[in-house]
């Protein structure tokens, strides 16, 4: 019996990789907007200038408040009541982004302040205006710190791509999940989708630790 | 078009809510009670100097840190019917989620042991504690203090991840919420009502471990 099922999971195989195909296309267009959202909202968190600080503090907090699964309910069912009619695929890659860029800007925001009030002095007294002072002298050392949890956070993006799932994305969850409809071996049918999320998130929690105990070698 | 939110119709699910709620808690409360006995064994474990021991205890913390919540309550929900162990929903729910949190609090735990000078450890043992003596009265409790704000931060994950259990047919918030919006059409009420009792949970957590952080402050300033 198990053989027939093991074999037949071989058959759908390509399934498999073609899910793999699309947690990893989802993951990397949210991976990429997600950071250039969280870099601005950083910014925009720790430089406490334009009074949008507030409101950046709120939208970290409501996204870090309520669980994806809410969130991903709320962009795929909820707005298109306003007119604004997604397909699975753009609704989840914006539920990521909007969920990502929240935790990122958190992580920008720590770094940026982390950086000693002494360079912004020492820049503000060069002559280097706001945005020259962010390019050139904050944002460079900032980088070094946010570095290894930014890479954290990718792995947790990643994993959370696993709930858009549930909008019918064929990603690699919803591909074990149909599979194991036909097959009921949910052991080897979700093992097999625990591997290929390991062979995504295992090199980048390696990653971040290299980044980590680099980093912390160089300070030291 | 979203013209008007009908704040009748969540009153009338409050009773649902409510339920749900209650329902999250709960399971928060008894995965992260299950969860904090697995991490503090797996922390051990990894701890130990014992090769096996150490092994084994990683294999589980890697193994859980790089595959999704979903992927592993999916695996318990359609895997152990196979070996012939039956239990209900509920309790596969807490299994995963108890197995999850317990590697990212083994984490947590071990970073807070780190985190506490050798000097300490050589002391007790130039005292002639044992091991478990020295991590039971020198190490745990002062880890434990550094450690409380990280562990309410994951018990916050976790009351976010119990959503998830939600798809294996538990009735809790966000069940709730999907409740009210298939019978009455009404996503909107549904899933900001939860999202607001997600995010009451929230800034209560928050507001503890804000708490808990200046009165650790408090204390070694004195």
């Amino acid at each position: 019996m198990l053989d027939i099922y093991f074999k037949e999971l071989m058959h759908s195989l390509p399934l498999f990789f073609k899910g793999m195909g699309i947690t990893a296309l989802v993951s990397g267009i949210s991976l990429v907007a997600g950071t250039l959202l969280g870099v601005m909202c950083g910014i925009l968190r720790a430089v406490k200038r334009f009074g949008l600080s507030k409101i950046m503090g709120f939208y970290a907090d409501y996204m870090r408040g309520i669980p994806f699964l809410v969130h991903i309910f709320i962009i795929y069912f909820i707005l298109p009541e306003t007119g604004i009619q997604l397909s699975p695929f753009p609704a989840a890659a914006i539920a990521l982004t909007v969920y990502a860029g929240a935790y990122i800007s958190e992580i920008v925001a720590a770094g940026i302040l982390s950086i000693p009030r002494g360079q912004r002095e020492a820049a503000t007294a060069y002559g280097l205006n706001a945005f020259q002072r962010m390019r050139y002298v904050i944002f460079p050392q900032a980088v070094r710190v946010i570095l290894p949890p930014l890479v954290g956070e990718y792995v947790l993006l990643v994993k959370d791509s696993s709930i858009v799932s549930v909008i019918g994305l064929t990603d690699i969850t919803r591909v074990g999940w149909l599979t194991v409809q036909r097959i009921p071996e949910g052991l080897i049918v979700f093992g097999l989708v625990g591997i290929l999320y390991f062979v995504i998130c295992y090199p980048l929690i390696h990653l971040s630790h290299y980044l980590e105990e680099k980093i912390s070698y160089e300070t030291h | 078009m979203l013209r008007y939110f009908n704040f009748r119709v969540i009153w009338q699910y409050m009773p649902l809510f409510l339920k749900g709620l209650w329902a999250t808690c709960w399971i928060s409360g008894i995965s992260i009670f299950f969860a904090l006995i697995l991490g503090i064994i797996a922390c051990g474990m990894r701890l130990s100097g014992r090769r096996f021991l150490q092994k084994l205890a990683g294999i589980y913390i890697e193994s859980i840190r790089s595959t999704p919540l979903l992927a592993q309550l999916y695996f318990f929900y359609f895997g152990l019917p196979n070996l012939h162990i039956y239990i209900n929903e509920v309790e596969t729910g807490i299994l995963a989620l108890a197995l999850n949190s317990g590697a990212y609090i083994a984490e947590i735990i071990r970073a807070g042991i780190i985190s506490i000078p050798s000097g300490q450890t050589e002391a007790a043992t130039a005292y002639g504690l044992s091991y478990f003596q020295r991590m039971r009265y020198i190490i745990l409790p002062q880890a434990i203090g550094v450690t409380i704000p990280a562990l309410l931060g994951q018990f916050i994950v976790l009351v976010k991840d119990s959503s998830l259990v939600s798809l294996i047919s538990v009735l809790e918030l966000t069940r709730a919420a999907q409740r009210l919006a298939s019978e009455r059409f009404m996503p909107a009420e549904g899933f900001f009502t939860a999202a607001a009792f997600y995010l009451l949970i929230y800034y209560v957590l928050k507001y503890l471990s804000n708490w808990w952080q200046n009165h650790l402050i408090f204390m070694e300033g004195k």
